[in-house]
């Protein structure tokens, strides 16, 4: 079985390919990294992934079934910026992922359930650093701090796959080093498969286990148009990465340099 | 050094801010004196003297006939109508422009319909409410409505959009519901943006609150002006006016204070 399955999908707005034929199987606990310049279509795959867009042809299945037309608790997300709630702090940033589950219209939860929530929570804190700064407002946390906050979010419900659209993209060089640390111990020893889109190529060797790069194969003005980006590198790293020690590393699909 | 990095500090700030002030009532005492000077009856720029003893009658003493003491009266019945307006129609626009802001559906059917409602005139509906509604507390505190929700409706409907779309995402990826996204990401993080609108409208309330007691009431700011206004008692008009000014500025001010309390993230959040 596969975590996520893309088939034969195409993605155009009016006369405009973005995408063509994209045929991709991602194995369980992958941790998938998409490169390309910009304008290749890395964007869109993850909004088609996020539910946020639909493809114009083919399908795209998440554990064998189709996936939703819109966002839903199976895919978390960590962007680039925004990817927290202002308003709250960072301790009730991470709970309102439970509140949203177990609570009702106005999203709140009291008694055991609350407390339960709580200490899930500070667990999640702690294991991404930020023990001590629970009471901060997201404004008062440093761009580093804020991405580790929104990961600890993102992994308070539990998805199955996890997208990253070029989080660590704004930060410095040392703290981002310190995230990749953190982001390759959460892929270890979460039940997830992970898919991230960068264009930094050190980070996708660094942290993936498989990198992926859409390009378009006619590029010349007039053809911009009619013709999208396709998969034109995927290739396995060498040797294999493998998450946790019960993982099921099944190979499907294409592996190694593809041209 | 250029202007532009010059900054007042503490007290230099503060002196800044009253010379407007003491500018302006030092011409117009000496304006007062120079027509008073001329014609001691002269009723268009009253000495101060004159202005306080006015009030001191106002504020201080009854009313001969009605028992009132008229300045607090009207100052309760102004208020009473304003506040209540402004309540009804901020409470309204909050719930309207966030379902506008939020739900494409409701965006798409009721979007145009409120940009076109907002660019009726308030005033020239003035009538029809009196002609419905009698002359009574309800047609101004009416008019307040109209004439301030609509905007807020639109400025509440505006920022929902500004939310970014990243945070809609993720709430929808941490498996929120429509109600719920409205109530814990989008509810909390309006108000102190409907807050700042509300501050904006004050301004345009009063003037729905006075142009509605200048013509019909038995009470009120607006209401005693316009009746003095028959006599040229510029005594009463002058401190009147500064009183209204004054109680305005106190409104905003408490907002402010309100906001900075109540949503202590909120500074900084805007600043980024």
């Amino acid at each position: 079985m596969s975590a996520i399955v893309f088939d034969k999908v195409w993605k155009e707005y009016g006369d405009h390919i973005v995408l063509e034929q994209i045929d991709l199987e991602i194995e369980p606990r992958a941790f998938l990294v998409l490169v390309g310049a910009s304008g290749c279509g890395k964007t869109t795959f993850l909004r088609m992934l996020l539910g946020e867009e639909q493809p114009s042809r083919g399908a795209i299945l998440l554990e064998d079934k189709p996936l939703k037309p819109e966002p839903d608790f199976d895919r978390g997300v960590v962007f680039q910026r925004y990817s927290v709630f202002p308003h709250l702090t960072a301790l009730q940033n991470v709970t309102i992922g439970r509140e949203f589950e177990l609570s009702g219209a106005c999203g709140r939860l009291f008694g055991t359930k609350r407390r339960a929530a709580r200490a899930d929570a500070l667990e999640l804190l702690a294991a991404v650093g930020l023990t001590g700064h629970e009471d901060k407002y997201p404004s008062a946390l440093s761009g580093g701090m804020q991405q580790r906050l929104a990961l600890a979010q993102a992994l308070m419900r539990k998805p199955k796959v996890l997208l990253l659209d070029e989080p660590f993209g704004a930060l410095d060089p040392g703290i981002r080093a310190e995230i990749h640390v953190l982001m390759k111990r959460i892929w270890n020893d979460t039940d997830l498969t992970v898919v991230m889109v960068t264009h930094d190529l050190r980070e996708a060797f660094e942290l993936g286990t498989r990198v992926i790069a859409f390009e378009r194969p006619r590029d010349r003005p007039e053809e911009r148009e009619r013709y999208g980006a396709r998969l034109s590198k995927d290739i396995e790293l060498w040797p294999k990465k493998i998450a946790g020690s019960a993982a099921i590393w099944t190979r499907h699909g294409p592996s190694g340099p593809q041209a | 050094m250029r202007a532009i990095n010059l900054r007042p500090s503490g007290s230099w700030r503060l002196g800044l801010a009253l010379l407007p002030f003491v500018v302006l009532l030092i011409a117009y005492a000496i304006g007062s004196h120079i027509r008073l000077a001329e014609n001691p009856n002269d009723k268009l720029l009253p000495s101060f003297a004159a202005m306080g003893d006015a009030m001191y009658h106002y504020a201080l003493q009854p009313d001969p006939r009605t028992g009132d003491y008229l300045l607090w009266s009207d100052t309760a019945a102004s208020l009473k109508r304003l506040l209540i307006g402004l309540a009804i129609s901020a409470g309204f626009a909050l719930v309207v422009g966030v379902l506008i802001g939020l739900l494409p559906i409701m965006g798409a059917m009721f979007g145009p319909f409120v940009a076109v409602l907002s660019m009726v005139p308030p005033l020239a509906l003035l009538p029809i409410l009196f002609i419905v509604m009698g002359l009574g507390e309800a047609s101004k505190i009416t008019l307040i409505v109209i004439g301030t929700t609509l905007k807020l409706i639109r400025d509440v409907a505006l920022r929902v959009g500004e939310i970014p779309r990243e945070q809609l995402i993720k709430a929808q990826t941490l498996g929120a519901s429509t109600a719920q996204i409205g109530s814990r990401v989008v509810l909390p993080q309006i108000m102190p943006r409907l807050i700042d609108s509300v501050r904006l409208e004050i301004g345009p309330a009063w003037l729905f609150l006075i142009a509605a007691e200048a013509i019909a009431a038995d009470s009120g700011l607006g209401y005693r002006i316009f009746l003095v206004r028959r006599y040229l008692s510029m005594d009463v008009i002058l401190p009147y006016v500064a009183w209204i000014t004054l109680l305005a500025f106190l409104m905003d001010l408490g907002l402010r204070l309100l906001q900075r309390k109540a949503y202590p993230w909120f500074e900084k959040a805007r600043a980024a």
